[in-house]
Formats: C-alpha cells, structure tokens, sequence
C-alpha cells in the first residue's frame, strides 16, 4: 500500500514535470517539411471580419488543393494586437509565423536587420513588375521582403448631404476652402470633423499630412531612411497643424473619443450622422458599416476628396500619404510559402480581393474589378500620385512612430508645441 | 493570499498545521501513531512535500522567478525585441526613466489612487458592510448586488463605462435628467477631471471586495461579546466602536494591503478608458510600461520600468507587513498568540 502510494506520487510528480517542460519548449508555428514529405505553413492575417476572414481561408483552401502534402494553418488575429504583441513575441521566441501580415516601413527594416525575414526578390520578379512602385514599403534597400495585396491613401470622407446642407458645393481642395467649410457647417449646427484623439494615431495623421504638404519629397524620404528631422520644414508642419487646431473644427471632448470602437467613436459618430467629416485611411466605410444598425454606414451619402493644398509648402502636391498591408515570409519559413505569397498576389485573387471591397489592390489588371465608387476615386488618386509616403508612424518603426504620435497628440491637448514634435522624434530616434 | 502575509511573520505557533499534535500533520489522520524508524518516516514526510509542493514550486520558479530574472537582466540592454542582446548601456534605462517627466507623473498617479483608493472605499465599504452585517429583509440581494461589479471582466466593465462617460452619453443625460446638468464634464477628455474619473469606477469596480472581506470578517466577531456588551448597557454605536471594529482589525489590515499593491500594479481599467491619456494625464507605471516597452519596441527599456514596478511593490508590501500587519501577529483577536 505504502509502496503503491509512493509510486503514484512519483508518477505524479514526473508527469507534472513533464507537462511544464513540454509547454516550454513545445510550441506550433516553425511549420517547416517534416520527414514524409509534408508541409504545414502557418499564416496569420489581421482580416478577422468578413469579407477578408473568408477570402483568405478560400485562397488557403485551393492553394492546398494545388499542392498535395502542402497544409495550410491560417490564425485571424486582431490588427493591432498581431501587430505589436503577437508577431514581435513570436519573432522574440524564435518560433514566427511562416506567413505574416507585413505593413513594411521602419518595422519591417528592424526585422530585416535582425534576420528574421525572407529575401524573396529574385523569386517574385514577375509579381513585382505587375505591383510597380506600389512595392516600395516592403522593400528594404533594393531588396523586396514581403508582397503588398493593397495600398490605401488618405483623405477625407463626408457626409454629401450635410455639406449641401451647409451650403458647401464642391469638396475643398485648400486649407482655405477647407477653414471656410469647417465654418460653414458649424454655422449649420453641425459638427464639422471627428478625430478620434485618444488612439493617438489618428490625430497624428494631420500632422503627417502636413508634413508631406510641408517638406519636399527628397526630404520625406530621406528622413525615412536616417530618422534626422533637422530640416526647419518638420516644424513648419506644426505651426500648420496648430493653426489649424486653433479653429476648433473638432467635436466636443474630441480628446476622450476613440477610433473604431462604438457608435461613439468618431468613425461610429460619422456613420451615424453626427458629424460631417472624419479625416481617415480608404479603410473607412468597412468600419463605419460596422458600426450602424443596419451595416450600412452612410451608403451612398458617403463621399471622398483628398488633403487639401498648402499654401507654400515645399511638399509636392501630388504626393498622397498612405499606407497598405503585405504579406512576409519569415526566414526559416518552408520554400512552399513563397509559392503562397506568389498566389494571393496573382491577378486572380487580386481581383476577388477588389471585389469583395476589403481594400485597394496593387495588382496590375485587377482595378477593373474595383466598383464602388468612392474606391474607384481613391484608386485614380493614388496611381495618379507623385508618389505614396508610408504613415509616419509605419515608416519610421514603432519607437520614433509611437513618440511622434503621441506628441501630436499632446498639441492637440494644448500641452505641446511644434518643436517639442521634433524633439521627441530626435530623442526616440537616439533610443532606438 | 490573506494567508500567506500573517504565515510568514506568525512562525509556528499561530500555524494551522502547528496546532496539530507534534509529528501529526493535519492532512494524515488516519496515519498510524506509531512508526518502525524516524529516517523513514523523515524520507516519507520529504517525498510528500515534494508531492504536494513540487508542482507549484516548479510553476513558480518558471512563471515568476525565472521571467524578474530575465526581466533584470533584459533592463540593462537597448534592445528593440528582435536582435541579439548585444548593446549593453548599464542602468541608462533607469536613469532615463526616472529623468523622464511622463514616467514620474505616472509613479505620481499611483500614489493617487493608492492614497485615494483607502480614502474612499474604506469608509463606504466599513458602513455597508456594518449595514449588511444586520438582519434586513432583502440583505441576501443587496450582498449579490455589491459584488457583482467585483466579478465582471476588467475590460467589458472599462468599455461600458467608456461608452457611459462619453459626450452626452448616459451619464450626462443622466445627470441632466435629474437637474444636475451643471456638473457635467468631459469626463474622459479633461487633463484635470480625468483621474478623479478613473478613481470613480475603480472604486465601483473593487470596492465589492472589501465589502465581502469586511463581512466575512464580521462573521467571526462571536455573538456574547455583543450580548455581554448590551447586557453592561452599552449602545449599537458603542459597540461597533468598541468591539466590532476592533476584532475587524486584521480584515481591514489585510485589504489595504490588497488595495495598495491592486493601486501599483493598476493596469486595465486605464488602459481601456483612457490609455494613459489625454496627453497622460492617467497613465500608471503598468501602461507607461506596456506603450514604451510593446508598443514601441524597447523592450529594455520596458523591463526596466518593469524592474521599478516590482521593487517599488515589493518595498510597499514588506514595510506594510513589517509594520503593519506584525500588530496581527501579537494576538489582537483572543490572546492565543501571546506564547512568544
């Protein structure tokens, strides 16, 4: 009996032992052949709602119908957190995702440093000459590490019927006009713009686009390459943005309202008509939809115009701020996960992806599938832009981005000059 | 948890195995009285500790030593998460935090609501408590009522409290409803409310522990004592404040130490009402620490922060037991501890 008990004890022990030991070091992902020959690539996206969460398992789906022995294992997981907690953990751990969702710029050259991406140039030639300049984010001194499927620009979406409303006839195409219709439409009782300033990004976004209005394209981009923000024009930029904040056009209490979450947000506040306009990516409508009752959003109210011109900026006014989403392989990924990278930007998914209204596709000979029209208007500007900056906060990596959020979002809470934007940058880039 | 502080300063006379007759551990009755040999009987009694303690010191050696440990080493780095540790700067990473204004005014934060959590929820909680320590029809209710918040997830009770203290949202219909319209404020969205707002809905949210805690500790105030206290005359008044808030002492004791560490270590509730924010006016060290450590890639540099969270609570909670809590040890409540 005495012995029994010990020996149970004993096995017990072991087992919980084993248990612990095997959680550490165990662990999915890796993927890699595994000796009969078989495949498993594992693939994490950020297209957790429809239609992407189903499009992604479809192309999952027939890439593995096309490969025999080729398994697929997809993980929709939440943008942000995929972005900055999950993707960074596993890349720490050694154990990353074969395919990942890739947003380029600054973030994508630190992993490229740290030799955690794949070099896939010479493998995906004839993709990258359908793609054109719009590849350039996910591309890390001459040498392509991940594939776009859509790149967005910014701009401003409306509610038609407040402006007409208010009396506004055309879309501003100047701060001017812009100033004259925050006007107009606050002597209309109504709301002119909403931000959603707790988030942060999306009251920095104003001080990007006055950047890109304010600095020449030389000087954009070669701040993106050795982070020094020493050209006078970066403080330009805030002077502009502090004017701009000193006409009040936001909602009341704009500093407490978040993004995308509710009805109260400020993507929820325009979609439910309480304000007029919202400054924001081409990914706007598929939010707003999401956040009215009957998954609409504005519909056919909505509209589209671009940021508007500066008056003496040094920015090219063709330039268009934007921003999009790729896929990388990481470097230990199995070869098969270029063949699928090479897949989901093929024509064919291109064009189901334009369909389905997720995004803008990058792919040569899939536009035509784009009909929403607002899309359609996006699309014209961006392949008519002198060229696409990446958002500050992507190009320039998670430590000068994250700094230069929140000290415009500091301006926009009166606690901030424009030099302090600067400098917060210049002290993020010394602690990189 | 309550446990474990008077445990480690009681020794073994106030030892709930200790009271068991020596060489008799509580958990074994039925273990035969006497034995063939001591040295078996000592390897038995080591195999069961290792049994029964193995699995949960080997959890906590992986979970929590291991990760301060990395952690400690980690903060002496500039590392960004994705390269080899290889850029050594010493304690910079200390010294940058504790030179950098938003850090110390989130350190400032959380005094505020360590100060303000006790100052708030000690007395509302010691009156309901007292009140529902009473026979009252609907007592049984009113308990479930208090608790609930204490039980609801952090995030879904910050999001719905987010949504309330929104513009014109319900609380400011609410308040406008009953004629109260001149104090609406930005609740979320002034530097200078925000905190007294965070304070508010942590206070809602944990202050159904102390309740329950306080209750339970006014469980085990015998009943003569209160018979023998109305015999001699004495008033409802006098005897709440003469024996039963006495005897309710180690309970009290015991939750602002809970309160206090809960206070340091805040964390969600922030994180999904405000972010720290406007311009952190509400960040905590544990927000501070997530957006500079997570969100922006410095992850030495986080640890760091994580480092000071941890010393900074550590030295809370030994002083407050050294000085605190040592007042339970002496035996407050039936003078059994008084064999020293």
């Amino acid at each position: 009996m005495g012995t029994m008990r010990r020996a149970g004890a004993l096995v017990a022990l072991v087992a919980s032992t084993a248990l612990v030991t095997a959680a550490c070091s165990g662990g999915g992902g890796g993927g890699g052949p595994s000796g009969d020959g078989n495949v498993t690539i594992t693939w994490w996206h950020n297209g957790t709602g429809e239609p992407l969460l189903g499009l992604w398992q479809d192309v999952a789906d027939e890439f593995e119908a096309d490969h025999p022995g080729v398994t697929v294992e997809v993980s929709a997981v939440q943008n942000e957190e995929l972005q900055k907690t999950k993707i960074p953990a596993a890349m720490q751990a050694g154990n990353p995702p074969d395919l990942f969702q890739q947003w380029g710029g600054g973030e994508l050259a630190d992993q490229v440093a740290a030799g955690k991406v794949m070099d896939i140039t010479d493998q995906v030639a004839d993709e990258l000459d359908l793609i054109g300049g719009s590849a350039a984010g996910w591309q890390v001194e001459g040498r392509t590490y991940g594939l776009p499927f859509s790149l967005g620009v910014e701009g401003f979406w409306y509610s038609k019927a407040m402006f007409a409303q208010a009396g506004i006839t055309t879309p501003p195409t100047t701060m001017d006009e812009l100033n004259d219709a925050v006007q107009k439409l606050k002597d209309a009782g109504l709301v002119p713009i909403v931000v959603g300033a707790k988030d942060g990004w999306p009251a920095a976004h104003y001080w990007y686009n006055f950047a890109l209005r304010s600095c020449s394209t030389d000087t954009m981009k070669q701040a993106g390459v050795d982070f020094t923000f020493d050209d006078p024009c970066f403080v330009e930029a805030g002077d502009r943005l502090q004017e701009f904040l000193d006409t009040s056009p936001f909602q009341e209490g704009f500093l407490g309202t978040s993004a995308q979450q509710g009805a109260t947000s400020s993507a929820g506040l325009l979609a439910n008509g309480k304000a007029a306009m919202e400054l924001m990516g081409h990914w706007n409508p598929g939010v707003m939809g999401g956040l009215t009752e009957d998954g609409q959003g504005l519909g056919d109210d909505l509209g589209w115009f671009p940021f508007p011109a500066v008056d003496g900026g040094a920015g090219d006014p063709d330039a268009a701020l934007g921003g999009g989403d790729g896929f990388s392989c990481s470097a230990q990924a199995p070869p098969e996960c270029v063949e699928l990278l090479k897949y989901i930007a093929s024509v064919d998914v291109q064009k189901r992806f334009a369909e389905s209204g997720a995004g803008l596709p990058v792919t040569q000979g899939a536009e035509t599938s784009v009909t929403d029209p607002n899309m359609k208007t996006l699309l014209d500007f961006r392949n008519n832009a002198a060229y696409v900056q990446l958002w500050l906060d992507v190009a320039y990596g998670n430590t000068i981005g994250g700094a230069l959020n929140e000290a415009v979002a500091n301006m926009f809470a009166g606690q901030g000059t424009a030099q302090d934007i600067v400098d917060a940058m210049t002290t993020a880039a010394a602690d990189r | 948890m309550s446990r474990e502080p008077v445990a480690v300063t009681a020794g073994p006379a106030a030892d709930p195995a200790g009271r068991a007759p020596a060489g008799r551990p509580a958990g074994a009755p039925s273990r035969p009285v006497v034995r063939p040999g001591r040295r078996r009987a000592d390897r038995r009694r080591l195999l069961e500790i290792a049994l029964f303690a193995g699995p949960a010191v080997l959890v906590y050696v992986l979970f929590v030593l291991v990760p301060i440990g990395l952690a400690a080493y980690y903060s002496v780095f500039r590392w960004n998460g994705l390269e080899p540790l290889t850029d050594f700067v010493g304690l910079d990473n200390y010294v940058r935090a504790f030179t950098d204004p938003v850090f110390l005014g989130a350190l400032g934060h959380n005094a505020f609501f360590v100060v303000m959590s006790l100052v708030v929820q000690l007395p509302v909680a010691l009156a309901v408590a007292l009140l529902l320590n009473r026979k009252m029809r609907g007592r049984t209710a009113f308990r479930t009522i208090v608790f609930i918040p204490y039980v609801l997830s952090e995030v879904i009770a910050g999001v719905t409290w987010l949504l309330i203290l929104q513009p014109d949202g319900l609380m400011d219909r609410v308040l406008e409803g009953v004629g109260l319209g001149g104090l609406v404020q930005l609740w979320l969205a002034d530097r200078t409310v925000v905190l007294w707002t965070v304070l508010a809905v942590i206070s809602w949210k944990y202050i159904g522990l102390a309740i329950i805690l306080f209750l339970a500790g006014l469980q085990g105030v015998p009943e003569e004592l209160h018979e023998a206290a109305s015999i001699d005359g004495a008033s409802w008044w006098q005897v709440q404040r003469r024996i039963t808030l006495p005897l309710l002492g180690p309970t009290i004791r015991i939750w602002m130490f809970l309160s206090i560490i809960g206070s340091l270590q805040l964390f969600d509730m922030v994180w999904v009402m405000t972010g720290g924010g406007p311009a952190n006016a509400s960040n905590t060290m544990a927000t501070y620490m997530i957006d500079r450590g997570f969100r922006r890639s410095q992850f030495g540099y986080g640890s760091a922060v994580a480092v000071i969270l941890f010393v900074v609570s550590l030295v809370a909670a030994v002083f407050y037991q050294r000085f605190v809590l040592r007042r339970d040890t002496e035996g407050a409540l039936t003078g059994k501890g008084h064999r020293r």
